[in-house]
């Protein structure tokens, strides 16, 4: 009989708050991350909103407190900030006989400095400090320097899976436990703005010129941002030795493929109805048990119109209250899985339901709603949180009140 | 019209990487989505990308696109009264 | 220790060589680059599959790949499409496609982002265009690591199998750097008593495998 898994420390840094505190008061005023491009220097700095975090790296360093004489990328410093944060928050460092490993998901890695000094690279007459930021190119060097900063050595890896990365880390770091090849995982993601995605997405025509619309009939696309989210999971027996606050269960999980196309999701939303399904099934909860769902609800025509059928498939007629919460923060891409898994364990500890922002009318096909208005003082027994990522990969985690 | 329409296949072939294709095996008429050479939305941005490269016409709504990628035909009647290369 | 999973196919492409379950099916000496290679072996399978032209080198490898173990084995006859996963790891990501996207938008004087690029900037689209082909519906994930490790892998792997999270599951390393390249990759499903001569699938036979 397998270990449950517990969520006993939370980490995060947004456009809408450098940590926990910051983030709750910002959910519950409304306020959103989304401006005027600042620090990344890009042709489409005032065309384009993004929900960039308003630090420059320098002062990233500052905040993260990491030694000057070695270089970290946005995406590092962003992990390390709120990587630090979780684990100061569930005290896992008091005690180091358990076993602890780290699983961080992102796509850019290091990307931010490489398309800033990538001619100067391949310009051998060219010599200076820069030649330093080479080797933190790959997606797994930002999880290396978390891991270095933390001193966590048992078990190190990083998940690169698009928009699911950090829900998968979570959803890897729970079985690294239940098998008891661990006994606690850091668990989540981080990512930084870069030209590459801003282009990227550009030419994909799915960015909204405005702040997005999930689940409206009249949404354009998605809204950019950047950030990164931690928690800590712990086993039972690691929980039962101590008197630390437990934020929640993660009592459920499940991935699946869509096998439909690169970057858009199937009509039918097949994939994102198997890993919610499954979700359940592995969480021994019934449809009717889910009082709220995350969703992923990126603003896209496509996405919304999918997921919102797989859930109608799943949770007729007893559709739960969902809301996307990415017109607060924007899509930060590998780390939203993590940074909505935060949003979800706060749903419940703090008894909230968030708002659909910027919601007017429900999609036609769909004739349903989320939630328009923040609800408060209401009781959440168990929340959803979907990532569903390019390439069909999807993921739903279930988080439970204990 | 007809340089171009020939023109235009070479290139979508070659942009689109539809290796297996010779341009004498597009008929101008056919649809270009969906049945026809059955391209899908990824193939209709690169064209937009085509359209602005080569062409100097740039498209901002992807909905526009729709009637304007119908056909070879009616992508060149689109590109002569609009190009600007 | 899992000692109900069997590695039943395996297919591995390095250095100009394919090797399907022990025999070198191809080998050849003269190719002039990765792309006349890999078009030349997809052909020799006769797959009609226009989209294998779009695909970036990685996928092309990881595509071709998977589809020589699937002549061997057609897990579509045999599982539902839920009961497939699909779980590939490699070191550098998609470092190949991430330069020639990069090179569509450095010069600003020539600035022309290709969306088709772009799409196959992730790695696990690798998975996706397997999964596509084969309408696979399974679990999915991609992992980076240094180096092929085939403890993590097969353990990981038979986690999914022995748990029922699936029956079958194509997994292993998909490596494209320029010349560069590497594929490895092998079928585990579990036991039947017909498979009683195929190799345990464990740590240590996916490696010798992986070094043979």
């Amino acid at each position: 009989m397998s270990e449950k898994v517990y969520v006993t420390g939370l980490g995060i840094i947004s456009s809408i708050g450098n940590n926990v505190d910051e983030t709750l008061i910002s959910l519950k005023n409304l306020r959103q991350g989304i401006g005027t491009i600042k620090y990344l220097d890009s042709r489409h700095k005032n065309i384009i909103p993004v929900c960039e975090i308003k630090f420059s790296d320098e002062e990233l360093v500052k905040i993260a407190n990491v030694p000057h004489n070695k270089k970290y990328t946005r995406t590092a410093l962003l992990g390390i900030i709120a990587a630090k944060q979780a684990v100061i928050n569930s005290q896992i460092l008091n005690d180091s006989h358990w076993r602890t490993g780290l699983i961080s998901g992102t796509t850019v890695g290091g990307m931010g400095r490489t398309e800033l000094y990538y001619n100067k690279y391949i310009d051998f007459n060219i010599f200076g400090d820069f030649l330093g930021y080479i080797e933190t190119h790959d997606c797994g060097e930002s999880t290396e320097r978390i891991a270095e900063f933390l001193k966590i050595k048992d078990y190190v890896t990083t998940i690169s899976t698009a928009c699911s990365s950090s829900a998968n880390a979570i959803m890897f770091g729970a079985r690294l436990i239940k098998n008891n090849i661990l006994d606690r995982v850091i668990v989540g993601g981080t990512e930084s703005l870069t030209k590459f995605t801003l282009n990227g997405f550009n030419t994909l025509m799915i960015l909204d010129k405005e702040s997005c619309k999930p689940f409206d009939e009249n949404r354009s696309g998605l809204n950019l941002g950047e950030g990164a989210a931690y928690i800590v999971i712990e086993s039972e027996k690691c929980i039962k030795s101590s008197e630390k606050e437990i934020f929640c269960e993660l009592s459920g999980y499940a991935n699946a493929n869509d096998a439909f196309h690169q970057t858009a999701s199937s009509p039918d939303g097949l994939g994102a109805y198997l890993a919610m399904k499954n979700a359940l099934y592995k969480s021994e909860l019934s449809t009717t048990d889910i009082d709220y769902i995350n969703v992923h609800g990126t603003g896209t025509p496509n996405n919304d119109l999918s997921e919102g059928k797989a859930i109608q498939r799943l949770f007729s007629p007893d559709i739960p209250k969902f809301s996307s919460t990415k017109p607060y923060t924007g899509h930060t891409l590998g780390a939203c899985g993590a940074i909505e898994a935060i949003f979800s364990i706060l749903a419940i500890k703090h008894r909230i339901i968030y708002p659909n922002l910027n919601f007017e009318n429900p999609i036609n096909e769909l004739g349903f709603s989320p939630v328009k208005k923040i609800i408060k003082d209401v009781e959440i027994r168990n929340v959803m949180s979907n990532s569903f990522g390019f390439g069909g990969n999807n993921t739903s985690l279930i988080f439970s009140k204990c | 019209m007809e340089e171009l329409i020939n023109t235009l296949k070479a290139q979508i072939i070659k942009v689109l990487n539809l290796e297996d294709i010779n341009p004498e095996d597009i008929n101008p008429d056919d649809p270009l989505f969906g049945e026809g050479l059955g391209l899908d939305s990824i193939d209709a941005l690169e064209l937009i990308v085509l359209l602005e490269k080569e062409y100097g016409i740039k498209i901002e709504n992807s909905a526009d696109a729709k009637k304007i990628f119908s056909s070879i035909r009616t992508l060149a009647e689109f590109i002569s009264e609009n190009r600007k290369k | 220790m899992s000692k109900t999973n069997i590695i039943s196919d395996y297919c591995k492409i390095r250095g100009n060589k394919i090797i399907i379950n022990d025999n070198t099916e191809f080998f050849e000496e003269n190719y002039s680059n990765f792309g006349n290679f890999i078009k030349t072996i997809y052909k020799s399978t006769q797959i009609n599959y226009p989209k294998f032209y779009k695909m970036d080198d990685l996928c092309k490898l990881a595509f071709v790949t998977s589809e020589l173990i699937l002549k061997c084995n057609n897990l579509s006859n045999k599982y539902k499409p839920d009961e497939i996963s699909v779980i590939i790891s490699n070191s550098c990501s998609t470092i190949e496609t991430d330069t020639n996207y990069y090179n569509t938008i450095k010069d600003n004087s020539n600035y022309f982002p290709s969306p088709s690029v772009f799409v196959y900037t992730l790695p696990n689209i690798t998975i996706g265009e397997v999964c596509i082909k084969n309408h696979f519906m399974g679990e999915n994930i991609f992992f980076i690591s240094e180096k092929f490790d085939s403890e993590f892998i097969s353990s990981y792997v038979n986690n999914i199998l022995d748990n029922n999270k699936a029956q079958a599951c194509i997994c292993g390393w998909v490596e494209y750097n320029k010349d560069n390249y590497e594929s490895f990759l092998y079928i585990a499903e579990k036991n039947t008593d017909e498979n009683n001569n195929k190799l345990i699938h464990n740590a240590n036979n996916v490696k010798q495998l992986y070094l043979k």
